[in-house]
């Protein structure tokens, strides 16, 4: 690793001070950023962690039945406390291992967007709105492809808040190396339609299936989508499947979605 | 029947408190005063002219003690290769040197091209990225065919072409094995891939290179699995250091797998360093390094045939092989896919002839060596892939496909050139029915499918040569090293023992199982006898662990120790006791008289020995202290049938192991719980290979597979329970405990009853798939479903 | 350089460190307690699992300044006050749970957690649990069998000794 100065605030206004710094960098639980610092692959010259504010921490009810997570909440404990939105608790339950749970947070893989997270494709399918410093950001013009978002330089996920859907379920086919998602699939059944993200599949990073939204939203089950099909063309190809056999997953995984939902 | 301690015994590991507790001690744990930190500047390129490594501005930067690059080491030699294979026309290999960093050219991404000593390792690697290399990019060779090809870029300039060797075994055999296939009823054949894997012990590679100049003594501290040989290798043949002035300890090690076995450029380095910047040197390897720079596993290619007759008896089988050896040759490299490849080709069977050719190749890729079964694995898999595909193109029980053709005389001597001591493969067969409750198999099948998956049945035998000897024979393979085993075995005066073993364990539990053989000839408790292993300061010789032979090997120089101990505490208890020393008998700790109920214990003897007042001095010198050497007369054969149970998701191509079942026959067996152990370890690999691990290149030498987020290693959930069965035992004949080792056969047996088991699934669903490749992921399954 | 303090095993520690010193590191240069392992540097072996606050971390990732004021235990306080293994470390023993002993400290401290949520996990609850835990030895079947024992529950049913 480059070296870096160290600084925790105890405060959204001081974070944000602290990151209008040349190179400043947030680090919400590192466990992306600590493995792409040690390859030398970021050079930040300050990293600010969100950990200190405990304005950012923790789960809760929003006034209108969402459930809002603060940005610098971990994996375990959305699992643990967002039993009033089952399918994100379980999601979150399910984000790489134990460990990695304990540190990781929703506002460092929301503003990370790995095109294999899983909490992009949770976002995008509740319809969620990234709630930062600054703004409000609706999750569909929020995901602006692989690894990019709608933040600004030094601009941090303060919030995010989930619409709790009638039905959810998320599916993962985990790639066997890395056990990030291959394709993962997040379909929620709201009363003005369905939702399907499918994270782990495109070069453009999580995305809407929108034909299998529509026939979702006509007829809630899986057989809506039978002769329902994506393209491998602009999917990812690499050692672990073609862009053909994610397209074929993505199929299968949004029909055991819907069918667990 | 459980015992209470010596051979036979479960006797829990003693080495387990310091791993448990936090306490071991690890190479990465030793730290020198005043030690610095190397980082290696390696090359991002596969094949490239090295035009100039320019390292002006690097050496000024903070914290720099030195850079080092392929210059310094103009006056050292080469990283020798320890085995010579003669080609079939009768010509040594071609043998390409092999620097410690690179000169003229590099061969492979991660070769080391420039070395920067700086005060800390963070210092060091900000000095390296300042170092200036220029590379004049090469077409990179990676296919092994392609390689071959006239016209082909040539890893090694100055050898005629890639061909490392073209082997034919055995050669005399050719004709008359061809003809046999002329005259076939039936002819199986298959090509196949047995996979390039990265044998990934948890402990990264790590050598610290430390020198007295007072004394011109140099220590090496590394992650090996033979410290003598590293000594022999490095002091002889690359840094010229006599063996009186180069210690080389390696000290807790996390784990061989094969791959610590071999002579590395970073250990000669830090030696070398560390005299020419008199500190200690100390190198740590990443992971990350580690897939790029610590010798690879398998990466075979082979197109295997076999020939029946009417009435489904094999009558010959043919293979032709190509092997990847890398940019250069790892230390045993050119061995594996010939000696400890070709003479395991008979397998279980009585074929009566066989001829294999092995097409040994250089590419632009990380050397491969051997890794867990080295040549066993690769052989193994092909033969029972290519008799479950005669089974099931005739129409056969596979299983008495089998049956019907497995050698039940011993001694048995194959047409490769090896004789089987014992092996009953009826035995372990019959206890793997036993075991696996086969005629339920349908009932489970029909469950499976009733939740849409798919269920297979993959069995296959196995058998492995362990504690490759004796010293005369291999020499004339080519091996440029004995393959013996030393013990030293010095009594306490108050009677404790040390037993000096060249033998190394990393995982093994030598330091209970070792104590265990000890304790029982002697009768007395294993705590009082201490295992030393790991410096060759304290070890007389060592030949070091791989290839499953400790306990057949060092176990046996062991034994033959001990038994020099024994008779010369026999003459000091005759003279003790005043009786004949044919009349003394060892039991229980003591010494006594036959038909008598005089006796003097085992204490009393050896204190006689060191306080020689009443002692036949005139016959026999004080002191109780004996070494052996051993020298195997044959290999050992273990043997035993595997079988795998998966189920196939048809819509996913995923596969899971359901149950997974092994009969082994491991002769003797000092402690089960250990054994028992291995063999889970060895199961766990072999399945990894079969579904998960791939090390990849692309076209351009780019390795694929570069650390963990793309090399998947099993983990907790991609394994089920094992039922692992070991009590069919032909014990070996000709070694004193009776043993044939067990650290390998799960990585051998088990890829095959994998693959086997999912083409059953597969062809359950009418699916035409005979085959599919290793690691077979579930994209290659489904792909072959298409 | 800025100075840490936390408590480890119990006891105040504390040192100069860079911002980008590991906790790993800290624990094993700064403090010497080297039975915490590294096995990788993507974060996926676990070798070097520590307890932070009581909650299992990979100590690879986490930067020692961020525990500053944490109270963390590694596998070096993990026995019982007399020196004796704890229960966890017992079954592991007991039960050949560990061949090369690198990847220990991280399986025992994950178990260790694993426990204090779970504390009869089922078989397939361990293997799940021990995702981010990779051993090269064992194939894990003694690993899971050990944590289950040290749960209290009879593993006589499971294969093989």
């Amino acid at each position: 690793m480059y070296n870096f100065d160290f600084e925790k605030p105890e405060s959204v206004a001081d974070a944000i001070a602290a990151l209008q710094g040349e190179e400043a960098q947030a680090l919400g639980g590192g466990q992306t950023l600590i493995p792409t610092l040690k390859q030398r692959l970021a050079s930040p010259s300050t990293l600010v962690s969100l950990k200190g504010i405990a304005e950012m921490q923790g789960v809760c009810m929003g006034d209108d039945g969402s459930v809002c997570i603060g940005g610098a909440t971990n994996h375990a404990t959305v699992a643990a406390e967002a039993g009033a939105y089952p399918a994100l608790a379980d999601t979150a339950a399910h984000i790489g291992d134990p460990a990695v749970r304990n540190r990781g947070t929703i506002g460092g893989s929301l503003a990370n967007n790995d095109p294999s997270a899983c909490y992009p494709a949770a976002a995008l399918g509740s319809g969620a709105t990234i709630v930062t410093n600054a703004r409000q950001i609706a999750a569909d013009d929020y995901f602006q492809g692989m690894f990019t978002t709608a933040l600004d330089e030094g601009e941090i996920i303060t919030e995010v808040r989930f619409p709790v859907p009638e039905k959810a379920n998320y599916q993962k086919f985990v790639q066997p190396a890395s056990r990030f998602a291959l394709v993962g699939v997040y379909v929620a059944k709201y009363a003005d339609g369905v939702r399907v993200a499918i994270t782990g599949a495109s070069n453009d990073g999580v995305f809407r299936w929108a034909e299998a939204e529509a026939a979702l939203s006509a007829n809630f089950s899986a057989s809506a989508l039978d002769g329902l099909s994506l393209s491998g063309d602009d999917m990812i190809s690499d050692l672990h499947g073609t862009g053909e056999y994610r397209a074929h997953l993505c199929a299968v995984m949004t029909k055991r979605a819907v069918a667990a939902a | 029947m459980p015992k209470d301690g010596g051979i036979g015994a479960s006797s829990k590991r003693r080495e387990d408190v310091r791993f448990l507790t936090g306490v071991g001690n690890y190479t990465d744990d030793i730290n020198i005063h005043g030690q610095a930190h190397v980082f290696f500047l390696r090359s991002d390129i596969a094949h490239g002219t090295l035009n100039s490594v320019d390292t002006t501005a690097a050496s000024g930067m903070p914290g720099v003690v030195r850079i080092f690059t392929g210059d310094d080491f103009a006056g050292v030699g080469s990283i020798p290769c320890g085995w010579q294979i003669t080609d079939k026309h009768g010509e040594p290999m071609q043998e390409p040197a092999h620097p410690v960093l690179a000169t003229g050219k590099v061969r492979h991404v991660g070769e080391p091209i420039a070395a920067v000593v700086a005060e800390t390792l963070e210092q060091a690697r900000d000095a390296a990225e300042a170092i200036n290399v220029d590379i004049a990019e090469l077409p990179a060779v990676v296919d092994m065919k392609a390689a071959l090809a006239d016209g082909s870029a040539k890893v090694h300039d100055d050898l005629s072409n890639n061909l490392c060797y073209d082997w034919g075994f055995v050669e005399e055999n050719k004709a008359a094995t061809d003809a046999a296939f002329e005259a076939a009823a039936h002819v199986t054949s298959l090509e196949l891939v047995n996979n390039r894997l990265v044998a990934n012990p948890m402990e990264p590679r790590v050598a610290v290179g430390d020198y007295a100049r007072g004394t011109d003594e140099h220590t090496l501290y590394t992650t090996s699995q033979n410290p003598h040989v590293i000594r022999l290798l490095m002091g002889a043949f690359v840094l010229g250091i006599p063996e009186h002035k180069l210690r080389v300890v390696a000290p807790d090690v996390g784990g061989g797998f094969g791959t610590k076995i071999f002579h590395y450029q970073e250990e000669a380095f830090c030696t070398f360093a560390a005299k020419a910047c008199n500190r200690a040197v100390k190198w740590t390897s990443s992971r990350t390094e580690a897939f790029m720079s610590d010798a690879h596993g398998r990466d075979h290619v082979t197109k295997i045939e076999l020939a029946l007759d009417a009435d489904n008896n094999f009558t010959a089988l043919r293979t032709e092989t190509h092997a990847n050896m890398g940019a250069y040759l790892s230390t045993f490299a050119p061995s594996v896919p010939t000696w400890l490849h070709g003479t395991l080709m008979a397998g279980n069977y009585k074929t009566p002839l066989i001829y294999v050719n092995v097409k040994a190749v250089f590419t632009n890729t990380v050397p491969v060596d051997a890794y867990r079964g080295a040549g066993r694995p690769e052989a193994t898999f092909q033969l029972e892939r290519v008799v479950d595909k005669a089974a099931r193109e005739l129409g056969v029980d596979p299983i008495a496909l089998r049956r019907q053709n497995f050698i039940t005389e011993f001694p048995y001597a194959t047409p490769v050139a090896v004789e089987y001591d014992t092996g009953d493969y009826n035995a372990t067969m019959d206890k793997l029915e036993e075991m696996g409750d086969f005629a339920g198999f349908a009932a489970r099948r029909a469950e499976s499918e009733a939740k849409g998956k798919l269920r297979g049945l993959g069995v296959n035998c196995y058998i492995e040569a362990c504690g490759i000897a004796p010293s005369n024979l291999v020499g004339q393979l080519g091996a440029r090293a004995g393959l013996y085993e030393s013990a030293t075995v010095r009594v306490n005066a108050t009677g404790g023992l040390v037993v000096m073993t060249g033998s190394h364990s990393h995982g093994q539990g030598h330091e209970t199982s070792f104590a265990q053989v000890v304790a029982d000839m002697i009768g007395i408790d294993e705590s009082m006898i201490e295992i030393v292993h790991g410096d060759t300061s304290k070890v007389p010789m060592g030949m070091g662990t791989y290839g499953s032979r400790s306990i057949a090997v060092g176990g046996s120089a062991m034994v033959r120790a001990t038994e020099k101990i024994i008779n010369k505490a026999k003459k000091i208890a005759s003279h003790l006791l005043e009786a004949s020393e044919t009349d003394i008998e060892l039991k229980d700790g003591a010494f006594s008289v036959a038909g008598t109920d005089k006796s003097v214990a085992w204490g009393d003897v050896t204190l006689a020995a060191y306080v020689p007042h009443n002692y036949p001095l005139e016959d026999i010198e004080p002191g109780l202290e004996e070494t052996a050497f051993y020298d195997p007369s044959n290999f050992t054969y273990p043997s035993g049938a595997y079988a795998c149970e998966v189920e196939v998701d048809p819509d996913t191509g995923k596969v899971s192991i359901e149950r997974f079942i092994a009969a082994d026959d491991f002769g003797n067996i000092i402690n089960p719980m250990i054994v028992t152990g291995q063999v889970h370890g060895g199961l766990a690999q072999g399945i990894g290979q079969a579904l998960l691990e791939n090390c990849a290149y692309d076209e351009n030498g780019q390795l694929l597979s570069a650390s963990y987020m793309d090399y998947a290693m099993p983990r907790a959930d991609d394994l089920p329970m094992f039922d692992v069965d070991h009590s069919c035992q032909t014990p070996c004949t000709h070694n004193p405990l009776g043993v044939k080792g067990c650290g390998e056969a799960g990585a051998i047996g088990s890829p095959p009853a994998v693959v086997n088991a999912v083409v059953d699934a597969l062809q359950s669903a009418g699916k035409d798939v005979t085959h599919v490749d290793m690691p077979l992921s579930p994209d290659r399954v489904w792909a072959a479903m298409q | 350089m800025t100075q840490v303090s936390m408590t480890v095993n119990g006891k105040a520690a504390s040192g100069q460190v860079e911002g980008r010193t590991l906790l790993s590191s800290f624990l094993r240069d700064e403090l010497k307690l080297t039975g915490t392992h590294v096995g990788c540097d993507t974060s996926q072996c676990g070798a070097c699992v520590v307890h932070v606050d009581g909650i299992a971390v990979k100590s690879c990732t986490m930067l020692a300044a961020e525990a500053d004021g944490a109270d963390v235990s590694t596998i070096e306080g993990q026995a019982n006050a007399d020196g004796s293994l704890n229960v966890i470390q017992q079954a592991f023993q007991d039960h050949h749970g560990l061949q090369c002993g690198f990847c220990t400290p991280g399986m025992v401290m994950s178990a260790a957690a694993l426990l204090k949520d779970n504390p009869k996990p089922s078989e397939q609850e361990v293997r799940d649990y021990l995702e981010g835990n990779i051993c090269r030895c064992t194939g894990y079947h003694n690993i899971v069998k050990a944590i289950m024992a040290a749960s209290g529950q009879d593993v006589g049913a499971i294969a093989a000794e």
